[in-house]
């Protein structure tokens, strides 16, 4: 049984009044792929943002390495964020650098490393998603999965322990998603790293992922690795799993009646 | 009823986004500097707050001048008063004019450029990203770009009041006929440096603090939505412009009326 990096017990987040999440439980294993799977809007960015500390829940502990990241001091949470990167649904490259530079800006603001060494370990990282030529080049000049790619290597600049990755897939062409799934396999099988893997992309996610977590209506509703979900006959992992567009979870947002609404006689808005 | 339940909420609001703009502004400032890192971040800020703030305060300022010497001339010509042309162009520019015009050009080009920036920065989860790599936005980000303000503002206001003397005096003496060594030796025996000068400075440096806090912490606290940030760039300007005069009236009392 691998050693456990992060593990989240009992957690209640709210947002205002609304629950986005009601008392889960989860670890993430180390060295490992670890999806975290659910409709749009259930709050899957906001768990990458609890254990990074950027939220604190209204209840329970999200231990990283043994550290409760809730109750972290403001500067030993800075230390203790310079184990772990997130690569953005946005990419969030500084749009005043190059890509080198955005590069190179976590290895001059954490280490002490002369200028060749950081040219040379760049590069590497450039070279690993395939934007070496690119390095030039400003954030508004790249495509969305160029962009997606720069901040994937940003993010793995100092080979952090754990990666959060949000919708990495999101609106990539066929070959950046190649890229982007091959490196976060090989990031954890070569280098060790612990991913976790916010996603809906079903397919992508069942190829890499170790162990899955699928959450809905503020619960985990489903967990397994790849197999046994594919197993699991819960009806709503399966409308997930299957991507039926009506089941458990409802195709339509909360309305009146569409008959009342068109001929007039119900409720209205 | 509810009109004394919106003035309440309104003042909680008020009084909560006070708290929080002086905890945003301390946690920025008050930490040890790193001159390596934080020098290079403070002098590309003083660029493009300082520097790039020039062309409308140099051209604000000339045509200032030109119009007070041009309206003062053809008041005091009337008394036979124009030798005292020259003071009363310097005093309006050094005690009032420079540091409450330069102050609201430098809201309406700066402080709205600042309030845009750290916005879109949040938009675009910059600054989430800064969080997560371990370095603080308030010390990369925020600190800069205040400590620009506070610096950029007096010195512009000084270049203001410059150019609108020597505007006045292209009108005055150049162009009216006004006696040059008359404007300059009435000018310096009327001016008093402490009372007038100085007393222009600490204005300057009171609107630069208030003007720059305001931008930045627009900026920091907006939505991060296209119309966030327009709501929150045109907070900076309204806010920034009203604070500048009613602050102007206070140290103006304060400082000339005893």
């Amino acid at each position: 049984m691998p050693k456990t990096l992060v593990d989240i017990q009992n957690i209640t987040f709210k947002r205002d009044e609304r629950v986005i999440y009601d008392d889960i439980s989860l670890s993430i294993p180390k060295g490992k792929v670890t999806a975290i799977m659910g409709p749009s809007g259930i709050g899957k960015t906001t768990l990458l943002r609890l254990i990074g500390g950027q939220l604190k829940p209204q209840s329970g502990k999200i231990l990283f390495d043994g550290q409760n990241i809730p109750g972290l001091s403001r500067n030993a949470l800075y230390e203790t964020r310079k184990r772990m990167s997130m690569l953005f649904q946005s990419g969030a490259l500084f749009s005043d650098m190059s890509v080198y530079e955005n590069i190179a800006f976590p290895m001059r603001e954490h280490s002490q490393l002369s200028e060749t060494l950081i040219e040379k370990m760049v590069l590497m990282k450039l070279e690993a998603v395939g934007l070496r030529g690119a390095r030039h080049l400003k954030p508004s000049e790249l495509s969305g999965g160029m962009a997606r790619r720069a901040a994937l290597a940003r993010a793995i600049a100092l080979d952090p322990e754990l990666i959060l990755y949000d919708e990495p897939f999101a609106g990539q062409d066929p070959i950046s998603m190649g890229v982007i799934v091959r490196l976060i396999r090989s990031l954890a099988d070569a280098l060790g790293l612990t991913s976790v893997v916010v996603s809906h992309d079903v397919p992508e996610v069942m190829s890499i992922a170790d162990y899955i977590y699928i959450i809905a209506e503020k619960k985990i509703i489903g967990h397994g690795t790849p197999e046994q979900i594919n197993r699991q006959t819960s009806p709503l992992v399966r409308q997930f799993i299957n991507g039926d567009s009506d089941g458990p979870v409802p195709f339509h947002f909360n309305a009146a009646p569409y008959r009342e609404e068109l001929i007039g006689t119900g409720a209205g808005k | 009823m509810k009109q004394i339940h919106f003035l309440g909420q309104q003042t909680v609001n008020l009084i909560s986004g006070l708290g929080r703009a002086v905890i945003m502004l301390t946690s920025a400032l008050m930490h040890r500097p790193n001159v390596r890192k934080g020098l290079p971040l403070l002098l590309t800020q003083l660029y493009a707050v300082g520097v790039q703030s020039l062309i409308i305060i140099l051209v604000s300022g000339t045509f200032i001048g030109m119009v007070l010497a041009l309206q003062g001339y053809t008041i005091l010509v009337g008394y036979g008063a124009e030798a005292s042309l020259g003071p009363m162009v310097a005093l309006s520019l050094l005690r009032e004019l420079g540091p409450v015009v330069s102050a609201l050009l430098f809201a309406g080009r700066a402080g709205s450029a600042l309030t845009a920036e750290i916005g879109l920065m949040k938009a675009t989860e910059q600054l989430s990203s800064l969080e997560m790599m371990a370095v603080d936005p308030l010390r990369r980000v925020i600190a800069p770009r205040f400590w620009a303000g506070f610096i950029s503002l007096p010195l512009l206001a000084a270049i203001f009041s410059m150019v609108g003397i020597l505007g006045a005096h292209l009108v005055g003496v150049d162009w009216l006929g006004v006696d040059g060594g008359t404007f300059w030796s009435v000018m310096q025996a009327q001016v008093d440096f402490q009372g007038d000068i100085l007393n222009g400075v600490i204005k300057s440096l009171f609107f630069a603090f208030v003007v720059t806090w305001i931008a930045v912490y627009k900026g920091y606290s907006c939505d991060p939505t296209s119309e966030g940030i327009s709501r929150a760039t045109t907070a900076t300007v309204v806010q920034s412009s009203l604070v500048v005069l009613g602050l102007d009236f206070i140290l103006t009392a304060l400082m000339f009326a005893g």
